[in-house]
C-alpha cells in the first residue's frame, strides 16, 4: 500500500492566486477530511489528486512515482474515486453498474467473471443496495445512488478512497454506516480522503483534516489539532458554538 | 459474468441471413428461398445465376454492407457523445458527403471520383461539426446536436443550389443520390470488409467504451485512457459513415433507429450492442431496399424516403421522452 503525496502542489483555480502550496502525505490507515467553504477548491483539490486535473503547480506523487509517469489504468488499480456528480446518459443496472468497478482489473478481451459479480454483488450487499441489483440506476433515489457509487469504488478494491462529499443525500443511518465503512478500510491499511461539508462528521471520523480558504489558505494536520474554533470560524464565516458529546466535539452554528 | 453475448448475435445473423434470401428471391421475376440457396451453392440455371448472382446479390450485400456501417458509426457516436439522438444523417455529416459527391458529378466526373470526393466531404463535415461544438470545452450534447443541425441546413442549402444551377441532364442522377439509394452501388465487399474489421476491433474495447459512456471523468477514474480512446472512436465512425454514403448516398436514420431498439432489448454492453448492430442495421436496409423494390413495381423508390419514414418518428418519439 502506497502513500499519496503532494509535493509543492497548488490547485488550478481560475482567477485566484497561488496561495500556499500543499505538502501532506496521505499515509495507509489514515482518514482524511478536507473541510472548506463553497467553491474553496474541495472537489479541484481531489480530481487534482486523482491526477483528472493538472496542477498549477507541484506534482501529486504515489509512492515514489508522479502520477504524470504512470499510466491511467495502473493508477485506477490504487485510486479509487466517489464523484459527487454523475451522468448516466444511457440506462443500466445497478449491478453494471457496480461491475464497472472491475474495469482497472480486467485485460481487453477479458469478460467479467464469476468472480468479479461476486465481488460486486458483496459491495452491493454491504452498502444495502444488494436488494436493488436488477433495477436501472435512473429509477433510484438520490441517496441509493450515492450509495451504489460507493459500491462501485468497493469493487475497484482501491488502496486509497478519494471521496467526493460521500454523505450526500444519504439519511442518518447510512452516513454513519458510510463512514463506519471507510473506517473499516482505513484500519485494514487503506486511506482514505474525502471532502465532507458536515463539520462534525468530519471531526467525529477523520483522523487528519485539511482546511481550504477560499483565498487559497489552507492547514492540515491531525484532527485535533485542526478542530480549533476560531479557525473553523474564520473557514466558514460563521460563529459557532463548540459543545462536547461521546468523546468529540460538536460544532453548532450561532444563530444570527 | 458468463452473459450469454452468443445467443442474441446467432439470432439476429439468422435474421440476416432470411433477410437476404428473401431479398434476393423477390423482383420482377422471384426466386423461391430454396431455389436461393441452391444457386448460392452453384447449382440453378444459367438465368437464375446471371439473376442472382449477377443482379440481385450485389446490390443486397450492399444494403447490408451500408445498413451496418451506418448503425455501427451511430452507436460509436452515442457513445462517445453519451446521447442517443446522435447520428451521422442528424449530424450533418452525410450533408457534407452528398456536397462532395454533387460537386463532382456537377463537373461531370463519375465513378471513384464521385465516391472520393463523398467521403472527403464526410470527414470534412465531421470536422466542422465535431471542431464547432467542441470549442474550448467538451462536446455538450446539445451544442453538439444544435451545431450539427445547423451545419446540415447549411449544406441542404448548398445542395439545392448547386441542383438549381446544374444542367438537366445531371438531375436524376443527382437527385437520386441525394435520397439514398444502393442501386448504383459498386462492390459491395470492400464495405463488408470494413464492417466485419470494425466489429473485430471493437470488441476488445468494448468495456473500455462501456465505461465512457458514464462520463469521461468517471472512465479517466477507472483507468480508460479518454482522449485517444474518444479520437479512435471519432475516426472509426468518421470512416464509417464516410464509406457507407460514399456507397449508398444519404440513408438517414438508420444509425439512431438500430441502436436504440436494440439497447431497448439487449442493454448497453458496447461488446454486444456494436456487432449487433452491424446485423440488424443490415438487415434493416436489406428489408427496406427490398420494399423500395417492390412497393411501385416496376418502378422503384429509394430506399433513404423508407428510412426515413421510419427514422423520424423515432427521433421525435426519443425527443418527446428524452424533454
Amino acid at each position: 500500500m502506497n502513500p499519496l503525496r503532494a509535493k509543492e502542489l497548488v490547485i488550478d483555480i481560475p482567477g485566484r492566486g497561488d496561495g500556499q502550496p500543499l505538502n501532506f502525505s496521505v499515509e495507509p490507515g489514515q482518514m482524511w477530511g478536507v473541510l472548506g467553504p463553497n467553491g474553496a477548491g474541495k472537489t479541484t483539490l481531489l480530481h487534482t489528486l486523482a491526477g483528472l486535473r493538472v496542477p498549477r503547480h507541484g506534482a501529486v506523487h504515489l509512492g515514489e512515482q508522479s502520477l504524470t509517469e504512470l499510466r491511467r489504468r495502473r493508477i485506477s488499480q490504487h485510486l479509487g474515486l466517489v464523484f459527487q456528480e454523475r451522468q448516466d446518459g444511457f440506462p443500466a443496472t445497478v449491478l453494471e453498474t457496480a461491475l464497472i468497478g472491475r474495469h482497472p482489473w480486467l485485460s481487453p478481451w477479458q469478460m467479467e467473471s464469476g468472480d468479479d459479480e461476486r465481488l460486486a454483488r458483496q459491495a452491493l450487499e454491504q452498502l444495502d443496495v444488494g436488494h436493488l441489483s436488477d433495477r436501472l440506476v435512473n429509477t433510484l433515489s438520490g441517496g441509493e445512488r450515492q450509495r451504489v457509487a460507493i459500491a462501485t469504488v468497493l469493487t475497484q478494491a482501491p488502496d486509497i478512497w478519494l471521496l467526493d462529499e460521500p454523505s450526500n443525500h444519504l439519511d442518518l443511518h447510512h452516513q454513519v454506516s458510510v463512514l463506519e465503512l471507510l473506517t473499516d478500510q482505513a484500519r485494514g491499511g487503506r486511506s482514505v480522503f474525502m471532502c465532507l461539508h458536515d463539520l462534525n462528521l468530519a471531526a467525529r471520523w477523520c483522523d487528519h483534516l485539511l482546511l481550504l480558504y477560499p483565498n487559497g489558505d489552507v492547514c492540515w494536520g491531525p484532527a485535533e489539532r485542526m478542530l480549533v474554533p476560531t479557525a473553523l470560524e474564520r473557514l466558514y464565516g460563521q460563529k459557532l458554538i463548540t459543545v462536547e458529546a461521546d468523546g468529540a466535539p460538536v460544532f453548532v452554528p450561532v444563530r444570527s | 459474468m458468463s452473459r450469454p453475448l452468443l445467443k442474441p448475435l446467432l439470432i439476429l445473423a439468422l435474421a440476416s441471413l432470411a433477410a437476404m434470401v428473401l431479398s434476393v428471391g423477390t423482383g420482377s421475376v422471384s426466386v423461391a428461398p430454396g431455389q436461393v440457396l441452391a444457386v448460392l451453392l452453384g447449382e440453378g440455371s444459367n438465368l437464375e445465376q446471371t439473376l442472382v448472382l449477377e443482379l440481385r446479390l450485389p446490390r443486397t450485400l450492399s444494403a447490408f454492407a451500408t445498413g451496418g456501417l451506418l448503425a455501427v458509426a451511430g452507436a460509436l457516436m452515442q457513445v462517445l457523445l453519451r446521447n442517443p439522438l446522435a447520428d451521422p444523417y442528424v449530424l450533418g455529416l452525410s450533408g457534407g458527403a452528398a456536397v462532395g459527391a454533387l460537386l463532382a458529378m456537377l463537373a461531370g466526373l463519375g465513378g471513384l471520383i464521385v465516391s472520393g470526393s463523398a467521403f472527403a466531404g464526410a470527414l470534412l463535415a465531421t470536422l466542422m461539426v465535431f471542431g464547432l461544438a467542441h470549442g474550448t470545452g467538451s462536446w455538450t450534447p446539445s451544442r453538439l446536436l444544435l451545431t450539427g443541425v445547423v451545419v446540415a441546413a447549411g449544406w441542404g442549402a448548398v445542395i439545392t443550389l448547386m441542383l438549381a444551377i446544374s444542367p438537366a441532364q445531371r438531375l436524376p442522377g443527382m437527385l437520386y443520390w441525394l435520397m439514398g439509394d444502393v442501386s448504383y452501388a459498386r462492390s459491395p465487399w470492400p464495405a463488408l470488409g470494413l464492417l466485419f474489421l470494425v466489429c473485430l476491433l471493437v470488441l476488445p474495447l468494448g468495456r473500455s467504451l462501456n465505461v465512457l459512456a458514464r462520463g469521461p471523468m468517471q472512465a479517466a477514474a477507472l483507468g480508460v485512457a479518454v482522449r485517444p480512446l474518444e479520437w479512435t472512436i471519432y475516426i472509426l465512425a468518421s470512416l464509417l459513415t464516410a464509406t457507407a454514403v460514399t456507397m449508398a448516398g444519404s440513408i438517414g436514420f438508420v444509425g439512431l433507429v438500430v441502436p436504440h431498439m436494440l439497447r431497448l432489448v439487449l442493454g448497453n454492453d458496447q461488446r454486444l450492442i456494436l456487432p449487433a448492430c452491424a446485423l440488424a442495421g443490415g438487415t434493416l436496409l436489406v428489408l427496406a431496399d427490398t420494399l423500395a423494390r417492390v412497393v411501385i413495381a416496376p418502378e422503384q423508390l429509394p430506399v433513404g424516403v423508407i428510412t426515413a419514414l421510419l427514422g423520424v418518428p423515432t427521433f421525435l418519439y426519443l425527443l418527446y421522452r428524452s424533454r
